[in-house]
């Protein structure tokens, strides 16, 4: 072989340099909204509180841990959101193994009917839960109404979702015959579990975990509706203090010490993640699932079915016989409602406008969404394989608006982008943009772990066979990224469509959503506004489901390609 | 390959085609925003009058409820969010006042609103409806019990209504917040000893109006037990509205000695761009057209003298003779200790 002429050397320099441009311009698209619609809004609102006669006033960040109230407080926040966490752990681990390696009917349909609590509008769930567990609900005798154990059953229902989608979809690319191999080198089934399945796994745990944390640890409309009054968090504080009581300066310390809370556990569930750059022998999901064989194959299958049915289900079909059940019997009279109510007035559009209006700032929300998520994916993963501190970094500055108060990003937004060109306060991108914000951290999630786990071999083989390290990329992690993608953009659309975070406290052009019909539905007394708010529930079930499977569908052709 | 990239390209199109279309539907035209607060309903043929003899477009802003919306206002004051305001009540009514976000407009059509309600004397808000927050009761479930309607907020404390009645929590409900006040008008510096009278009879609070009146009274859904709530006095004929024909007689009904008295106002946001549209539409807010619909639309009653309610409401809903009332000035100064003292009684 002989050594390389210098300008074969000019040449490599030269694509190196070019190629470190193209990773900060990647990096820089996420950073840039990262810092424009979170980081900028967050400093103003923080700085109209904390900032006084031009100095920094910290004090009350002292007065949240000395005065009693706030510390109670805090330390209630950490103690529900861990135990629902938790909770949601265990419950959610069965149903991501189900459907990662168990072959069932109605298993497609039922993967995206369990995304359905996850979009739904809290108060209507509150709802629900309140029928079951109240005064004369069939659950009544449990006695849960108003408990912690109430709060806790209801995250449950709503994060099911996320740690069966993330761990799930990861689960079902594993290759199943290291497992295999333990078991015939004589590992039992938990042994096996535990030293096999779970280590590999932990990426797709810690990032699950930490998401859930995050929802319950900012929990708001399940807190105010199934814990009452005597029950607030750091989240229901943070509203009061800003938005009933226009105490920006307490609201701020209350936004600081959560901030604190969230970065710390970050950091752990970074830390629990592991070196994730260790590459796995990923396999395409339809090749790993098998039909449930032995008996306790299938009871396993049974008794977690029954826990969806139950949990999921029960308090769902609650809704829908609601939708149904007009003073007269039941009929479609609610449906029907749906479309008078709003005719002649500007109290609600038909549902037909709403179901519009949702589609809109969906799809916009999955754009922006995967663009800057998927950019930070790449990002990610390709650095922190060079061992670039910066890469987590990156990571957890991007799931920062999943924990930090919905209420001061929207009231952010209000005191910060009020100038050209960033006058959006009342401008339709404010809301796609604000449930981005929510979307990107479960873009990133869901995609890194793939893209992490794909083996450097596959491109040192691209590499052998002549490709350029451009065209291996696109050839393998793109292709790989891709189908991780769908997943990511199914989360996308569906929080979107439940309109999460801070979109529900910015002041908002009259476009109402679904769950906006349904707010607003519920503010009126009377049997009518009430079933009609149930149909509005309904008809957001299904188009969530439909847009799911949708969803889902681009990612089938070439599944089999891992 | 070939099906998937044609697939994302295909994808990629329908996005970008409803995104085009979702911007492009604003009209190049004249346009003057109203913000207000989640429960603001107008009939659209009324709206549409308004638009065309003005020849511009109304922006509605929805933002959380009066009080949240009246925060948000404060915090751009500056660069204002639009460039009218509606649905101050009198309970925020100095700190509006005090914020300066509003600019003084005295309105002719003014001189149709009885003096009750022209509350503020700067000019810097404008009446334009008026509603009570009162004790409802639900008819079959205080049958049920063997007992008649309480006829005083003395007779909610007294064990006949055990466990019968559900507030809302003051701090975050502003039919909440006019219940504490009416207690506090009637029975002044005790009123924390009536609240632990009403504690000790088993209250139940909840956060939000929907829960009180969907999930916990009696006569709002199939959940609730409870035959007492507090709730507003148009909420008997409300509850009746869509059901053909409307029955003589509502289930439940509100008890007319426990109500106060709420006034919603509008004003001019200091800072707008369209002055003199922006007072055209709080003069089009006091016409007998938009006075008209406010019952049906939002359950509240006109200011204007003269303007006819509908036949179910003047029926079901008879406005109370003597409401309880405290100045806006007096809920200013003792709003915030008040909730925080309530806060210690009742739910501590």
């Amino acid at each position: 072989m002989s050594p390389p002429d210098d300008a074969g050397q000019r040449r490599g320099r030269r694509r190196s340099r070019g190629r470190s441009a193209a990773w900060l311009i990647a990096a820089a698209i996420p950073l840039t909204f990262l810092g424009v619609f979170f980081a900028y809004p967050v400093i103003t609102i923080l700085g109209r509180g904390l900032w006084i006669d031009g100095g920094l006033d910290l004090a009350p960040i002292g007065e949240v841990f000395t005065d009693p109230g706030l510390r109670h407080i805090l330390w209630f926040t950490l103690v529900q959101a861990t135990a629902s966490t938790a909770l949601t752990l265990v419950v959610g681990l069965g149903g991501a193994y189900l459907f990662a390696r168990v072959d069932f009917p109605g298993h497609r349909l039922i993967h995206a009917a369990i995304t359905v609590p996850f979009v739904l509008p809290t108060v209507v769930v509150g709802s629900a839960f309140l029928a079951l567990l109240g005064g004369r609900g069939p659950l009544a005798f449990a006695g849960l109404s108003g408990t912690l154990g109430a709060i806790l059953i209801a995250h449950v229902f709503f994060n099911y979702a996320v740690v069966v989608r993330t761990v799930g979809g990861f689960w079902a690319h594993l290759d199943p015959r290291r497992e295999e191999a333990a078991r015939v080198l004589g590992a039992g089934r938990i042994r096996t579990f535990l030293f096999v399945t779970v280590p590999a796994l932990r990426p797709a745990i810690a990032a699950a975990t930490a998401i859930v944390f995050l929802f319950t640890f900012t929990s708001f409309g399940i807190i105010l509706v199934l814990g009452g009054p005597q029950t607030q968090t750091i989240e229901t504080e943070i509203y009061r203090q800003t938005a009933v009581l226009l105490d920006l300066r307490t609201a701020a310390a209350l936004t600081i010490t959560q901030l604190v809370a969230v970065v710390a556990l970050l950091g752990l569930t970074g830390l629990a993640g592991g070196r994730r750059s260790r590459a796995l022998d990923l396999r395409a999901a339809a090749t790993t699932r098998t039909k449930p064989r032995s008996p306790a194959g299938r009871a396993f299958l049974v008794a977690n079915l029954v826990v969806m049915g139950a949990l999921l289900g029960a308090p769902l079909a609650l809704l829908v016989q609601r939708s149904f059940a007009t003073p007269g019997g039941a009929s479609f009279g609610f449906y029907r409602a749906l479309g008078d109510l709003g005719a002649d007035s500007t109290f609600i559009v038909a549902p037909v406008e709403a179901i519009r209006y949702s589609l809109e700032f969906a799809v916009a929300t999955t754009v922006i969404a995967l663009v800057v998520g998927g950019l930070a994916s790449v990002v990610i993963v390709s650095r922190e394989r060079h061992g670039n501190r910066l890469a987590r970094a990156l990571d957890g500055a991007l799931a920062l608006p999943l924990g930090v108060s919905a209420v001061t990003v929207g009231f952010g937004f209000l005191v910060a982008l009020d100038s050209p060109p960033l006058d959006l306060r009342t401008s339709w991108w404010i809301v796609p943009i604000a449930h981005s914000l929510i979307a990107v951290p479960f873009v990133i999630r869901t995609m890194t772990p793939v893209l992490r786990a794909i083996d450097p071999r596959l491109r040192d083989a691209a590499a052998v066979l002549g490709a350029s390290p451009a065209r291996a990329w696109r050839e393998i992690d793109l292709r790989i990224g891709a189908r991780a993608a769908g997943i990511a953009a199914g989360f996308a659309f569906a929080i979107s469509l439940g309109e999460f975070g801070a979109s529900a406290f910015i002041v908002r052009p009259d476009r109402p959503t679904l769950p906006v019909v349904i707010f607003r539905l519920l503010g009126r007394p009377g049997p009518t506004p009430f079933g009609a708010a149930m149909a509005a529930s309904v008809i957001l079930m299904v188009l969530t489901i439909t847009a799911v499977v949708v969803i889902e569908r681009f990612r089938v052709p070439g599944a089999g390609e891992f | 390959m070939r099906l998937r990239t044609r697939t994302i390209i295909m994808a990629t199109v329908i996005a970008a085609s409803v995104i085009v279309a979702a911007c492009s539907t604003s009209s190049d035209g004249r346009t003057i925003t109203l913000v207000t607060h989640d429960s603001f309903a107008v009939s659209r043929a009324d709206l549409r009058s308004f638009e065309r003899a003005h020849d511009v477009d109304v922006k509605i802003l929805r933002a959380g409820d009066g009080g949240v919306a009246l925060n948000q206002v404060i915090l751009t004051k500056g660069a204002p969010i639009g460039d009218v305001m509606f649905g101050v009540d009198n309970t925020f009514l100095t700190r509006a006042t005090e914020a300066e976000v509003f600019v003084p407009y005295e309105s002719p059509e003014l001189a149709n609103v009885a003096e009750q309600y022209r509350l503020d004397p700067t000019f810097a808000l404008t009446p334009i409806d008026t509603g009570d927050v009162c004790v409802n009761f639900d008819r079959a479930g205080l049958a049920d019990a063997g007992v008649d309607a309480p006829s005083s907020l003395e007779d909610l404390t007294k064990p006949a209504y055990r466990a019968m009645l559900v507030v809302e929590n003051p701090a975050a409900s502003s039919p909440g917040l006019a219940f504490l006040l009416a207690t506090i008008a009637e029975f002044g510096d005790d009123w924390p000893d009536y609240w632990q009278r009403l504690v000790d009879n088993d209250l139940t609070v909840t956060d939000g109006w929907e829960q009180a009146y969907f999930s916990e009274f009696s006569g709002g859904g199939t959940d609730g037990t409870r035959p007492l709530v507090v709730s507003y006095a148009s909420s008997p004929p409300v509850a009746v509205l869509d059901v053909e024909p409307i029955p003589p007689a509502a289930p439940t009904a509100a008890v007319l000695t426990t109500c106060f008295r709420q006034i919603e106002f509008a004003g001019v946001l200091a800072g707008t761009d369209h002055p003199r549209l922006a007072r055209d539409l709080i003069d089009w807010m006091l016409g007998q057209e938009f006075q008209e619909g406010l019952a049906t639309e939002m359950f509240v009653y006109p200011v204007r003298t003269g303007v006819a309610i509908p036949e179910v409401f003047e029926r079901l809903a008879p406005l109370p003779e003597d409401p309880f009332e405290l100045s806006p000035a007096e809920i200013g100064e003792g709003r915030r200790e008040w909730i925080s003292e309530w806060t210690d009684i009742v739910l501590r």
